[in-house]
């Protein structure tokens, strides 16, 4: 429970004369449910690119599964196990559901450069995914294309996508965007299911999510991380209060 | 001596591009507003071309047949965007390469029945054509030093109106972010078809000009289209600015390429080799330009947009 | 079920068109057309090359004639060179290998970019290969090289129009039917997925710029293939095969054939060859009507031809 997944340290990016991100240094724990919050603006989203490796940082360094991946291109860090889902819905709109699942299944289970064999008929990967889909509350989804499915159904599969990768690391960049309450209600319950057995880090807005799912918060405000620590921690802290002035309702 | 040569090369490099600039100022602003691939932009110079030397033989006035010419090839344009090409605004770029090279081979065709096989003579103005002194002993064709000026001229003219026009403000707002350009409202309808017009315009100006130098015949549009594209893509899909560099580098190293590259070669290796190879050289230099550029810069050297 | 049968009964009626044709040819004293119809097969094959980049993969490239024309020079070539060599065995293979090559090289450097920007970087790296052909003197430069005969083939006369037909319907059938495989293997779902979503693909642990390149080279080298079949078809070949004007063709056919569908490589040759055939018949401006009917399956068939025939047979 102690050890550490993932580190950043002294991370920084600069866009133009803005500073993004600026010294964050942020541990996760192997098995917690570490939430990152901060108003909007923040450089949460700054902050999840350099995670995931699709922006390179000016400066510090991204330690996962003690490894330096600092220099490692996104599909690097993804095969070592850290898994995203996107803010903006990102799915392969043309497949179906169940395809799009058994290509992130592919990609964890064996070489994908095989020329012959129909990747149809490969039962390993259809059952899989759908045991995923059913996990995620997809399973009668299978066979429609990605591309219609309504919001919270393409959230559902986003999360979907990250977890057959079976990664050690969930990277959830706004589960809840966009999606009323009782879509909201059914992907916290299932990110509640999902505790224990993943190591999450969960960027989010919603405050009540936040504080029912999280075991620790780390607050970003202006690019720095301002308190990191358990929600009552952080509810007591001065700084994230006036941080937070105007919204301490949310708190 | 030599430097006089150079000077020259240099003077007919910098008249070249700035041809290819009008050339490239349409395709890019249609490319980068309207994200439309428009193959038939070579079509619409030999066009301009074909009508200005009729034009002109008809009026007997270089002028007027250019003037008549270039608004003759406006409205045809402008026509060409109503009919056909607002329909493939919103398809993906292999419909629009599709039905615009469609366009070529109709527009090819149909000016070789009404025109013949023979390419058409456009002569140059009898008042432009001697040369001028521009230094002792550096004589300059004076229809080519107008092209110079000509060129120059409608290069600081789209400046200020890219710059400091609410029409400019508008095709700006266009290349680098065509959603909100197109919230905008009703008249962007309006504004696609008047750059249409006024890039077929700068089409048929530069055929004008060109149509002297080069042969008036078919085919004439394809080739100096591919040179067009890579201007293009060279300063940035979208950029005026990108259009203007890329023009000018495009039309130097073409030039420089024509008329060094075999000489140069002839020092290094066999007169016979270099006869043949030289010219091969200059044509392939410019890709080999447009390669570079992309290889250090992507998306060219002015990206346009994020 | 009867979508199926139906399926297999127009490819069953293809097939047995397509192994009869020289006998019905001949009986119909158009010898002519069995040199056609070998001609609109390479294309078909050079096209559905470039159907699994552009319209699987989602890479358009116009600098297709490079691998083409570099696959016909090296037949060419060795049969200048090297007569001893040129065995339809070894020449056409080596065509296959130099393309191949060829792309991986040009692959790797036009992959740093996309969109129109690879689009134009595939064009430049055929349009520099056109000019250093164009300046080989040693090879015919700009009036290109005839070829003394065709490659031997042990066992079968190549000069036989009837029996290199039939070879290149089966190398066609070959290829196609490895690019059916291909398109529905695990390879071919990674690529298809690039094409919908390379971001996610990435994210999903995909290295996504090694597919690409894996299909440019299959693609180059089936390419290759092409070239060499044509310039044994042509007994010549000539820097034109690798203008940009050969490439703009070869995407033309795949367009109105159909983007991504297994047939449209065919369709889009066969209706392209097939139209310029008989219009050129007809009248000398059928060009005219070849862009109209461009202009036609652009806005009333945006699926291309395969398109077509699958919404019919639903």
């Amino acid at each position: 429970m102690n050890e550490i997944l993932l580190e950043t340290r002294g991370l920084a990016k600069r866009f133009g004369g803005l500073l993004a991100t600026d010294a964050v240094s942020l541990t996760i724990r192997r098995g917690e449910c570490h939430a990152l919050i901060g108003p909007n603006g923040a450089g949460k989203t700054t902050l999840v690119g350099q995670l995931a490796g699709t922006l390179a940082p000016d400066a510090g360094s991204v330690l996962f599964a003690g490894r330096d991946v600092t220099a490692y291109a996104a599909h690097k860090r993804a095969a070592l196990g850290l898994a995203r889902s996107f803010q903006i819905t990102s799915v392969l709109a043309g497949f179906s559901v169940e395809e799009n699942v058994a290509l992130a299944v592919q990609a964890v289970s064996g070489s994908s450069f095989r020329f012959w064999r129909r990747v149809a008929a490969e039962e390993e990967l259809s059952t899989r995914a759908l045991a995923v889909l059913r996990s995620v509350g997809l399973e009668r989804a299978g066979g429609r294309r990605a591309g219609e499915l309504s919001h919270g159904e393409h959230r559902q599969l986003e999360l979907a996508l990250a977890l057959a990768t079976r990664p050690q690391l969930l990277l959830l960049d706004e589960p809840m965007a966009g999606m009323g309450l009782e879509e909201s209600q059914t992907m916290v319950e299932l990110i509640a299911g999902l505790k224990g057995s993943h190591t999450l880090l969960l960027v989010e807005h919603d405050m009540d999510a936040v504080f029912r799912l999280a075991d620790r918060i780390s607050v970003l405000v202006a690019g720095r991380i301002i308190a990191s620590g358990t929600g009552d921690e952080i509810r007591a802290n001065p700084e994230v209060r006036s941080a937070y002035l105007g919204e301490e309702d949310a708190l | 001596m030599t430097s006089l040569l150079i000077l020259e090369q240099c003077l007919n490099g910098l008249q070249f591009g700035l041809m290819l600039f009008l050339l490239a100022a349409g395709l890019t602003l249609v490319f980068g507003i309207m994200d439309l691939i428009n193959l038939a932009h070579g079509s619409l110079y030999m066009l301009g071309a074909y009508l200005v030397a009729t034009l002109t033989q008809a009026s007997g006035n270089f002028l007027l047949g250019a003037a008549l010419g270039i608004a003759a090839t406006a409205v045809i344009g402008m026509a060409l965007e109503v009919l056909i090409l607002r329909g493939l605004y919103q398809r993906d770029h292999l419909s629009q390469v599709l039905a615009t090279f469609a366009l070529i081979l109709i527009s090819n065709e149909t000016t070789r029945t009404l025109w013949g096989v023979q390419p058409l003579q456009l002569n140059v103005p009898a008042w432009l054509s001697g040369s001028v002194e521009l230094l002792p002993g550096l004589g300059y064709s004076a229809f080519r030093l107008a092209i110079i000026v000509v060129g120059l001229a409608v290069a600081a003219l789209l400046y200020l109106v890219i710059t400091r026009t609410r029409i400019g403000m508008l095709i700006r707002a266009g290349a680098s972010n065509r959603p909100m350009a197109t919230a905008m409202g009703t008249d962007i309808k309006r504004l696609f078809t008047a750059v249409f017009g006024a890039g077929a315009a700068l089409c048929a100006l530069a055929g004008a000009m060109l149509g002297p130098l080069l042969a008036v015949q078919v085919g004439m549009g394809e080739n100096i289209l591919i040179l067009a594209f890579v201007t293009v893509v060279i300063g940035g899909i979208g950029s005026i600015r990108g259009a203007f560099v890329g023009a000018l580098l495009v039309g130097v190293v073409d030039t420089f390429g024509r008329a060094f590259m075999p000489t140069l070669l002839r020092h290094a290796l066999s007169p016979a080799f270099a006869d043949a190879a030289g010219p091969s050289l200059a044509a392939i230099s410019i890709y080999l330009l447009m390669v570079a550029v992309l290889f250090w810069k992507p998306r060219g050297l002015f990206p346009v947009g994020a | 079920m009867t979508v199926f049968r139906r399926r297999h009964a127009w490819l069953g009626a293809l097939v047995a068109l397509a192994l009869v044709f020289p006998q019905l040819a001949a009986w119909l004293g158009q010898d002519f057309y069995v040199a056609f119809a070998s001609r609109v097969l390479i294309w078909a094959l050079l096209a559905s090359s470039l159907n699994l980049l552009v319209g699987v993969g989602g890479m358009v490239s116009l600098g297709h004639a490079a691998f083409y024309g570099v696959g016909a020079y090296v037949v060419g070539i060795v049969a200048t060179e090297a007569p001893q060599l040129s065995a339809a065995l070894i020449a056409w293979p080596a065509a296959v290998a130099v393309s191949g090559l060829l792309a991986l090289a040009i692959g790797a450097i036009s992959l740093r970019t996309r969109g129109v920007y690879f689009i134009m970087i595939t064009l430049a790296f055929a349009q520099m290969l056109f000019y250093v052909f164009v300046s080989l003197k040693a090879y015919g430069g700009d009036d290109g090289m005839a070829i003394a005969r065709r490659s031997a083939l042990p066992g079968l006369n190549l000069a036989d129009e009837a029996t290199f037909y039939y070879v290149v319907l089966a190398l066609f059938a070959l290829c196609l039917y490895a690019l059916a495989r291909l398109t529905a293997s695990r390879f071919g779902r990674v690529l298809a997925g690039i094409k919908d979503n390379e971001a996610r693909m990435e994210s999903l642990g995909y290295a996504t710029f090694r597919f690409k390149l894996v299909a440019i080279v299959i693609s180059g080298a089936v390419a290759g293939l092409a070239g060499a079949l044509m310039a044994n078809l042509n007994t010549y070949v000539s820097p034109n095969m690798l203008y940009w004007d050969q490439s703009g063709t070869v995407l033309v056919m795949v367009i109105l054939g159909g983007l991504g569908s297994l047939w449209g490589g065919l369709a889009g040759a066969g209706a392209y060859l097939l139209f310029e055939e008989l219009a050129t018949a007809v009248t000398p401006h059928w060009q005219i009507g070849l862009g109209a009917l461009l202009l036609g399956v652009v806005f009333f068939a945006p699926a291309g031809i395969a398109g077509l025939f699958a919404r019919r047979r639903r």
